[in-house]
């Protein structure tokens, strides 16, 4: 396992090494191969040796993985994988819990985010987070809720706050639901408005990587269905990164899929390579509902 | 072993163990639930009629100075028990100036001091700090009055007086004092109450949901916007109800504010001078009161109390009232 592993690795390292200068010049000289060539993309996030422990318990084993920007990647796995664990890392989350420890690098754009002159503050106004359970602040409004972020930057120019109100709710798609009843308490709203409410929350700021940690599972079906087409649109502007327990989701919004087992990466290719021809026996495993 | 405790229990139910004298009549379904709300209900209402009964002993104790003096008592500053004058206004102010000067010290420390338990020591300090805070509570007042009078006294005097005179001075802080003032009150109350303030706000902090905490550290909040945004502002009733509670103690506290106040009915804006409050009066002259109205100006004292109490007690839910009925429910 840790060979095929290891092999992958290799195979996308070669991958990334080669390819990427040349399908930039491919596309500057032919142009109607730009649809082929978008499929070899510039990477947003990379982990490098992902080691994570909680006490003494380790929950992620040596992964390494590269997010390709504009794309979305979804993370899938039995419940205590550690998916949860690794989407956190992703923007210095696990550091909220007092016994956790990390080992390896993330990097944003070539830049490593765990630069001891680096304040996670600043990761997470780029890299920002949706929960599972929607949460917008229960005492403000949705208007506030929404520019929460912004007034953490500084931002108190009316205006500027009164337009990103608008672009950020309309990026959410939820506009056209609440823009009547923008002073009304964030918590009246129903659950997948509440959720769609956050992702407009962190959209807000000036982020480049929207992470996801299982967005739907508190959801009724319509609201699932309405924040994966949200996630499709947000495709357009910005890096994605969903865990979720939920495989068909993964299947229908992903460009890649994570699948991670016991704190390993097991397997992560174009996702319908993972769903149709995965190349781990666990991975089928899984997918075919063997266990989990 | 578990199947058959699961059993037992099973058994236990269905015959439920009532008294002798209850049995037949009353082996209906569901009269154990009504045995229980009736008898829980009872002492609710018992309640309901010892405070209704306090206020009412108080009421008739009081009628002779109500007669005596009227609506005057409630006005004049004047205390001269030989000459059977009686104002409660030196006593109400001695009360009410040391008292909200202890919640202007204790307030923010005691926030201050759970904020940092809940949200930023490390796990092993906490429970030490803790224990220290239950400590500092189970300390009768009346060492804490000891404590005021030969140890805090003479550093007020000393140190902390003068200082205050020269920084802020004004009418406030005038001239060095013999260390037993309203101030010195004021200071020893923030402390006693301090553990109320600190025990009840933790416990409210601690019940802000962690996801909230998360919300605001992703959004790229530092630890204080965190702490503003997602434990501060939804606990807002609850710390109204912490800093509420520590007033009830500091109004009612009678030792240790009887020990450094100074025990002299005036009314001045020098916090640096001795002063005299509702309960310490009480607790002082009680047993010399000589005559029926003296007795009865006491009384009215303390029904004074009660109801000041009161007020301040409802005008604190109002205002929570107010400011959280907009609110959503999480």
């Amino acid at each position: 396992m840790i060979d095929e592993l290891m092999q992958k690795e290799k195979a996308q390292k070669v991958k990334m090494e080669t390819t990427k200068p040349v399908g930039e010049s491919v596309k500057l000289v032919v142009p109607h191969t730009e649809v082929e060539m978008s499929a070899v993309q510039k990477v947003k996030v990379k982990a490098e040796g992902v080691c994570a422990w909680f006490g003494d318990k380790q929950a992620l084993f040596d992964v390494n993985m590269n997010v390709n920007q504009k794309e979305v990647t979804a993370i899938i796995g039995p419940s205590g994988c550690g998916k949860s664990t690794l989407i956190r890392c992703f923007n210095r989350m696990h550091e909220t819990v007092p016994t956790a420890r990390f080992a390896g690098d993330i990097m944003l754009e070539d830049k490593s985010i765990f630069d001891p002159k680096l304040d996670p503050v600043v990761v997470r106004r780029r890299i920002g987070m949706v929960f599972q359970k929607p949460t917008p602040f229960p005492t403000l409004s949705i208007y506030e809720n929404v520019i929460v972020g912004l007034k953490l930057n500084g931002v108190r120019d009316k205006k500027v706050l009164d337009q990103a109100v608008e672009s950020s709710l309309r990026k959410a798609a939820l506009w056209e639901e609440v823009k009547d009843s923008l002073n009304k308490p964030g918590a009246a709203l129903s659950g997948g408005q509440q959720q769609r409410l956050c992702i407009a929350r962190a959209l807000a700021v000036e982020l480049e990587v929207l992470l996801m940690d299982e967005p739907c599972s508190a959801l009724d079906p319509i609201s699932t269905s309405k924040v994966e087409e949200l996630i499709h649109e947000l495709r357009q502007n910005y890096t994605i990164i969903i865990v979720t327990h939920n495989m068909q989701q993964a299947a229908r919004v992903s460009q890649k899929t994570a699948f991670m087992l016991n704190g390993k990466l097991i397997e992560y290719d174009a996702t319908e390579k993972v769903f149709t021809n995965p190349s781990n026996k666990l991975t089928e495993d899984y997918i075919t509902g063997r266990f989990g | 072993m578990n199947a058959l405790n699961e059993q037992e229990v099973d058994g236990g139910a269905v015959k439920p163990a009532l008294p002798f004298f209850l049995f037949g009549k009353f082996k209906e379904v569901g009269f154990g639930d009504k045995l229980f709300r009736g008898i829980t209900g009872f002492f609710a209402f018992l309640i309901l009629v010892l405070a209704l009964m306090t206020f009412l002993a108080l009421w008739v104790n009081s009628g002779p100075c109500f007669k005596a003096i009227g609506w005057k008592f409630l006005i004049s500053s004047e205390w001269d028990p030989i000459q059977q004058k009686f104002g409660a206004v030196p006593f109400v102010y001695g009360t009410l100036v040391s008292s909200f000067l202890a919640l202007l010290i204790a307030t923010p420390l005691g926030l201050g001091i759970s904020l940092f338990l809940t949200e930023l020591a490390p796990l092993n300090l906490r429970t030490p700090v803790a224990f220290i805070v239950d400590i500092l509570a189970a300390i009768p007042s009346v060492v804490y009055g000891l404590w005021g009078m030969f140890v805090l006294a003479p550093i007020m005097q000393a140190y902390v007086d003068p200082v205050m005179v020269k920084v802020i001075g004004g009418p406030f802080f005038v001239t060095t004092s013999i260390g037993l003032s309203f101030f010195t009150a004021g200071v020893i109350l923030s402390i006693m109450i301090l553990p109320t303030i600190i025990v009840i706000s933790r416990e409210v902090f601690e019940a802000v949901p962690n996801v909230y905490r998360e919300s605001a550290k992703a959004l790229g909040a530092t630890d204080w916007e965190t702490i503003q945004l997602s434990v501060l502002k939804p606990s807002k009733p609850g710390v109204v109800g912490a800093v509420m509670l520590g007033l009830g103690r500091a109004l009612g506290e009678t030792m240790a504010v009887t020990m450094v106040i100074g025990n002299m009915a005036q009314v001045t804006p020098n916090l640096l001078a001795p002063g005299h409050s509702m309960a310490s009066v009480i607790a002082n002259e009680f047993t010399e009161a000589t005559g029926d109205v003296y007795l009865a100006a006491l009384s009215e004292i303390g029904l004074l109390l009660m109801v000041i109490t009161l007020v301040l007690n409802i005008a604190a839910h109002l205002l929570v009232w107010f400011t959280t009925r907009n609110y959503g429910r999480a």
